[in-house]
């Protein structure tokens, strides 16, 4: 019992021990908890946040510019801009508003891929299962339709817009040719798309725009000089397009990767190209201080219409 | 007075962003000539008083000599961006929950659409079809129109009008765009959606779409009104008429470019070959109307038959 009683009494001594060890060192620890907490307070001086974001936010000249120039996103942005081009009137915003189209129509692109087979059985019914049996299937399919054709619009008025401020002239006349190749890659995505559903509208539009490559010159077999060369309906162009002498389950194939792969893929270089370039040749086109008619060396053709931006 | 006919047409989804096209492109084109004519106004002003034209800020818009020239991208421009984007994702929103995207009938190869329509920004080609045989509706000219508007920059030597709108200092750009783009792309796409019916017949807004109706038009071939029946005689002869467009299209272009003393300065400055290319692309587009006139009026089919080729 001796014995029992002397180990008890070791033990209840180390039990107090080390209630009192644990806190004296849970003081500290409350401490820091109360920094942290204070740190947390400011969101934006903790170590995550600053990884992150590298820059402060504040409202300094430099912070601005930094918040921009060190956001992968707004990096395309220069630091400042002319003053009177943020407003609507010069640029309608519609080059802005294609490239938001663009962004929409592959996320809800990229949803309906996950309901769609190409494939001459499924992808009928897979419309119907879309608009019927998916939560917010028509809503996704609606979607993507009108936002297909609203870009088809503001590309266009982009187009109208740049012409009208003379704004593909030196030194921007590359960047417009790169814009023009994104109007017709914008029309062909759009177009490429029609077929998809295999419905009778897309099917017959499909039949009528891909019957216009029979009768490509030289290459079409109802083109000018095609059957001279040797061109049949089974080796033309239009059956390279279609896959086939008619619009069956290859060219719902071909409708599909060139929609979903091949022309964003494409579209996207160019897009990036001309983004880079729009940036590259001075920056957005103007407003400008106008020019007078006198002030121009008409006998100079290589005078340059360039001029330091705004 | 068919109104129901004309609600089914204007009405169907598909029509809608054609519908808005009607309201959207007169809006902007006015838009753009408002700024157009207020910078040829101030154009003016500075011309005729040499003083203020060196102390002038040069722009329609406010400016005060404190203010800078540039505003920082956060927030002035990056805000405007984020309240387009919700007002676009807003109008998407309310579109596609008012407005169902269609969907007819499966695929079905053996029963043909009538009419059976390109989609809607197509129908400008689909509309050439009238009046040009498919390899040059289809293929030709849509390929001129791409080469085309890519060598606009490179044709057009016209130092003035870069970065601010203007009429005065461009109106032979402006006009000759003006008329590819408004008038035979975007009126072709109109009367292509809202005009054409069964068979592609013309019917005008409030007709009723007959699918029974039936047009007798007669109609001939340029070489039929002189009467020359031999093949190779229709070739030579096509050839020779077409080459006399070429000819007058080609003189009147000329006319045209140099209309104004203004416009001579600006020819001045090309090189040849930058005036072949502008001629060789007026005359490929002046075909159209040519063609619109020729057989609207005078029932006129081909210019040129050949046994390979028809224009």
């Amino acid at each position: 019992m001796a014995e029992e009683g002397k180990q008890e009494q070791p033990e209840q001594k180390t039990a107090t021990g080390l209630l009192e060890r644990v806190k004296e060192e849970i003081e500290p620890l409350k401490e820091k908890f109360q920094q942290d907490l204070k740190g947390l307070k400011q969101p934006e001086k903790t170590q995550l946040y600053r990884s992150m974001f590298r820059v402060k936010h504040d409202e300094t000249p430099r912070s601005r510019s930094l918040g921009v120039i060190s956001n992968v996103f707004l990096h395309l942005h220069p630091a400042r801009v002319n003053r009177d081009a943020v407003r609507y009137s010069y640029t309608w915003g519609m080059g802005g508003i294609s490239f938001y189209l663009f962004i929409v129509l592959t996320f809800t692109g990229i949803l309906l891929m996950f309901y769609y087979h190409p494939t001459k059985a499924d992808a009928f019914r897979d419309i119907l299962y879309l608009e019927h049996d998916v939560p917010f299937g028509k809503l996704l399919r609606n979607m993507h339709r009108w936002a297909a054709h609203l870009m088809i619009i503001t590309v266009w008025l982009h187009m109208f817009r740049v012409f009208l401020t003379g704004s593909y002239k030196k030194p921007r006349e590359f960047n417009w040719c790169v814009g023009v190749i994104l109007l017709v890659l914008t029309m062909l995505l759009s177009f490429t798309g029609y077929l998809l559903p295999d419905d009778q509208l897309g099917f017959w539009a499909v039949t009528v725009g891909t019957n216009m490559a029979r009768a490509t010159p030289l290459l079409g077999h109802e083109g000018p000089l095609g059957p001279q060369l040797g061109m049949t309906p089974f080796n033309d162009v239009r059956f390279a397009l279609l896959g086939g002498s008619i619009v069956e389950s290859n060219a719902l194939l071909r409708a599909y990767i060139w929609h979903c792969i091949a022309i964003p893929v494409i579209a996207t270089t160019f897009m990036i190209v001309h983004f880079w370039r729009v940036r590259k040749d001075g920056g957005i086109s103007g407003p400008a201080p106008v020019m007078l008619e006198k002030e121009v060396r008409w006998d100079r053709l290589d005078e340059s219409t360039v001029r330091g931006r705004g | 007075m068919d109104w129901h006919q004309l609600w089914v047409i204007l009405s169907t989804p598909d029509n809608i962003p054609i519908a808005s096209l009607l309201l959207l492109v007169p809006f902007y084109a006015w838009y753009g000539f408002r700024q157009a004519l207020a910078n040829d106004r101030l154009i003016e002003q500075l011309e005729a008083d040499p003083v203020l034209a060196k102390t002038h800020h040069r722009k329609t818009q406010p400016w005060q000599p404190h203010w800078p020239k540039e505003v920082h991208v956060w927030p002035y421009l990056l805000k405007v961006e984020f309240l387009a984007a919700i007002i676009v994702t807003a109008i998407l929103f309310v579109w596609s929950i008012t407005l169902n995207a269609p969907l007819e009938e499966p695929s079905n190869p053996s029963l043909t659409m009538n009419p059976s329509k390109a989609p809607w920004y197509f129908l400008g080609l689909q509309e050439m079809l009238v009046y040009f045989d498919p390899w040059m509706a289809g293929v030709v000219l849509p390929t001129l129109i791409i080469v085309g508007l890519m060598a606009i920059p490179y044709m057009d030597v016209n130092p003035l009008g870069n970065g601010y709108y203007t009429y005065k200092q461009r109106k032979f750009a402006i006009w000759a765009f003006c008329i590819g783009f408004i008038g035979l792309w975007v009126l072709m796409v109109i009367i292509g959606t809202f005009i054409r019916g069964p068979g592609w017949m013309w019917f005008w807004p409030g007709m009723t779409w007959d699918h029974n109706r039936l047009i007798f038009e007669v109609n001939r071939d340029l070489h039929d009104l002189v009467g020359i029946t031999s093949i190779w005689g229709k070739a030579v002869f096509g050839a020779l008429a077409v080459g006399l467009y070429f000819v007058l299209a080609g003189w009147a272009v000329h006319k045209i470019i140099t209309l104004t003393e203004f416009s001579r300065k600006v020819y001045e400055r090309m090189t040849l070959l930058q005036y072949l290319a502008l001629q060789f692309f007026l005359v490929f587009m002046l075909l159209l109307p040519v063609k619109i006139v020729l057989r609207l009026l005078f029932r006129i089919k081909y210019l040129w038959v050949t046994p390979w080729f028809n224009i």
